[in-house]
C-alpha cells in the first residue's frame, strides 16, 4: 500500500476516533446551564429536564476510544502492522504458488496469520489420521468402520452431487453400488477414477455411420436383445450385423471394455436408460460422461478414503 | 445569535445537524471503500487471468438476470470451514474484471466462487433443469426455460467493447469481431454452464 493511502487510512481512523473524544467531552463539559433544572424548550406541555449523560453510558463510551485505540495498536491499520504482524489471511497473492510461498513467508517472519494458524492447527490434529489411512490398503480399509464413516462423509460433501447420497447414482451417473464399472472396479482403477477424473471418453453420434434412422434401429435392436429383451428378429440380425462398428469399444460380444470406459450392454444395466427411445438416443446422438478430478481439491489421502468407501459398497 | 460551537447550536438547526451527519457517515466510506478504489493490491488481475469468453460473458448476464446472486454467494471467505468445502479463500485479484462483481451476501444455497470443473457439464445440464433430478434434497428452482432459448448474440460485440474501453479488460479486436459468432445459435443454457464452468479457475 502506497504512503499516501496508508496516511490517509490511518489519518481518517484517528479524526473519526478523537472527534468521538472531543464530542464527548464537548458533551460533558457544556452542562448549558444548571443540571437538574428545566430546559427552556417545551412542546405541547412536556418539559426537558436538563439532565447530565448517564455515568454508565459515559464511562462505556470512554472504554469504547480506548478499546478501539488498543486494539488498532496491537491488530495494525493499513501500513502499521502492529507487534504480532497479525492478518487474517495472506490476501496480496496473485497465483497458488505465490499463496503458497505466502505461507512460508510469513511463518518465517514470525507473524500471526489467523488462516494459516487455523489451517495448521487441522493439519496437525487430522493429517496423522488420513496418513494412517492412507498407508493402509483399501481393501482393508474398507472393513474398518472407522474410515468407513469418514469415507461416508466424505461421499455425502464432494460426491452425492452426482452419485446420489447413497452411492446409487441416477440417470447419467453411475451407481456405485451395483459392482458394474465403466472403468474398472478393482481398488486401484476406483482410487485413478477419483484422483484423475475421467473424461477422455465420450460416446459419438452414430446416426451418419449407420445409414441414418433405420440403420440407428438395427443395432437398438440387436443392443437391447444382448440383454434379453424382445425385439424384432429381422432387425437384430441387420444390427448385429453393423455392431462390428460398436465393437471397437463395447468389445465383440457387447461385454463392454473398461480401458475405453465403454458400458457392458449385456447385463441390462443402463447409465441413460434401456428403453428403445434412451438407447435410440445413445447411439444416434452420443453421450459424454465427464467425472472431475478431485486430486488437487481434496487430496491424494482423502482421495484413498473415499475410494474404500465406494470399494466396500460393492465389496462387502 | 450563537455565542459557541455547542451541540445546543447543532440541536436546533436540522440543517447542521444533517450536514454534520452526513460528514460523519462519510468517513467511513472515505476510510473504508475510496482506498481500496486506488490501491494496486485490489485492482491487480491475478496472473494467468483470462477475460470471459463471449460465451462465458453472456452467461454471466444470464447468471444476473436470473438472480442467482440472492441464493449463491461468490466469496470464499478465509476460514477453514469454507476452503475445505469450496476452495481456496477468493482474493480481489479475481473480481477485478468484474463489473458488478457478484459477491453475494446471501447463502440459501452453495457458494459458487471455485464450482468451475467440480461438475460435468451434464450435470449442469440436468441440475438445471430441474435441480430434484440430481440432488433430491434441493431447494433450488428449475430453470427448464434457459435451455429453450437460443440467443442471437447481437448484443454480444458492444459488451465486451465496453468492458474493453471502460473497465481495462483485455479483450483483443479479435474477441470483439468473433463474439456475435461465438454465442449465435447458442441456447442460454449453453452460456451459463460456460460461466459456470469458468468461475475460479483463474486461481492457478
Amino acid at each position: 500500500m502506497s504512503t499516501f493511502w496508508s496516511s490517509w487510512i490511518i489519518g481518517g481512523t484517528l479524526i473519526v476516533i478523537l472527534g468521538c473524544a472531543y464530542i464527548l467531552r464537548m458533551v460533558i463539559v457544556d452542562t448549558m446551564g444548571e443540571e437538574g433544572k428545566e430546559m427552556p424548550h417545551k412542546f405541547d406541555g412536556i418539559v426537558e429536564m436538563n439532565n447530565p449523560l448517564p455515568k454508565w453510558w459515559t464511562y462505556m463510551f470512554a472504554i469504547s476510544i480506548v478499546w478501539g485505540i488498543g486494539y488498532l495498536a496491537l491488530y495494525g491499520v493499513a501500513n502499521y502492522e502492529g507487534p504480532w504482524q497479525w492478518k487474517s489471511a495472506n490476501k496480496i497473492v496473485y497465483s497458488l504458488a505465490e499463496s503458497k510461498a505466502a505461507v512460508l513467508a510469513e511463518k518465517e517472519k514470525g507473524a500471526i496469520i489467523q488462516y494459516d494458524m487455523e489451517m495448521a492447527m487441522a493439519k496437525e490434529t487430522f493429517d496423522p489420521i488420513f496418513a494412517a489411512y492412507a498407508a493402509k490398503p483399501i481393501d482393508v480399509l474398507a472393513k474398518d468402520p472407522e474410515a468407513i464413516k469418514v469415507g461416508q462423509r466424505l461421499f455425502i460433501q464432494n460426491c452425492s452431487q452426482c452419485h446420489g447420497s447413497d452411492a446409487r447414482g441416477q440417470r447419467g451417473f453411475p451407481n456405485l453400488t451395483d459392482n458394474d464399472w465403466l472403468h474398472g472396479g478393482s481398488m486401484e482403477k476406483i482410487k485413478e477414477t477419483i484422483m484423475h477424473g475421467r473424461n477422455s471418453t465420450a460416446m459419438a453420434s452414430w446416426s451418419a455411420v449407420l445409414g441414418g434412422e433405420q440403420g440407428v434401429k438395427e443395432v437398438v435392436a440387436y443392443v437391447r436383445s444382448l440383454s434379453g429383451r424382445k425385439v424384432n428378429a429381422k432387425d437384430a440380425t441387420a444390427g448385429k450385423a453393423k455392431f462390428g462398428i460398436c465393437a471397437g469399444c463395447h468389445g465383440i460380444d457387447g461385454k463392454g471394455m473398461h480401458v475405453m470406459g465403454a458400458p457392458n450392454l449385456t447385463d441390462n444395466i443402463w447409465l441413460y436408460g434401456g428403453s428403445e427411445r434412451a438407447i435410440t438416443d445413445s447411439v444416434a446422438n452420443g453421450r459424454i460422461g465427464i467425472m472431475p478430478a478431485w486430486k488437487d481439491i481434496l487430496g491424494h489421502d482423502k482421495v484413498h478414503v473415499i475410494s474404500a468407501y465406494v470399494y466396500s459398497l460393492s465389496n462387502k | 445569535m450563537f455565542k459557541k460551537f455547542n451541540h445546543e447550536l447543532v440541536e436546533k438547526n436540522a440543517g447542521l445537524l444533517g450536514l454534520l451527519a452526513i460528514v460523519a457517515i462519510s468517513f467511513g466510506t472515505l476510510v473504508e471503500i475510496t482506498p481500496q478504489l486506488f490501491l494496486s493490491e485490489t485492482n491487480t488481475p491475478m496472473k494467468n487471468m483470462k477475460p470471459y469468453t463471449a460465451l462465458q460473458f453472456e452467461g454471466r448476464d444470464i447468471y444476473i438476470r436470473e438472480g442467482c446472486v440472492q441464493c449463491h454467494s461468490q466469496m470464499i471467505r478465509p476460514f477453514r470451514h469454507e476452503t475445505e468445502r469450496y476452495g481456496h479463500y477468493s482474493l480481489a485479484g479475481e473480481s477485478v474484471w468484474d463489473h458488478p462483481f457478484l459477491w453475494g451476501s446471501k447463502r440459501t444455497g452453495p457458494d459458487l466462487a471455485r464450482v468451475g470443473g467440480r461438475y460435468s457439464d451434464a450435470w449442469h445440464v440436468a441440475h438445471l433443469n430441474d435441480p430434484r433430478a440430481v440432488v433430491p434434497e434441493s431447494n433450488m428452482p428449475g430453470f427448464p426455460w434457459l435451455a429453450q432459448t437460443t440467443m442471437d448474440g447481437e448484443l454480444t460485440a458492444k459488451k465486451l467493447s465496453i468492458f474493453r474501453d471502460y473497465f481495462d479488460v483485455p479483450y483483443t479486436d479479435e474477441d470483439i469481431a468473433g463474439a456475435k459468432d461465438a454465442v449465435k445459435g447458442k441456447t442460454e443454457l449453453d452460456a451459463l454452464i460456460a460461466y459456470l464452468q469458468s468461475l475460479g479457475t483463474h486461481l492457478k
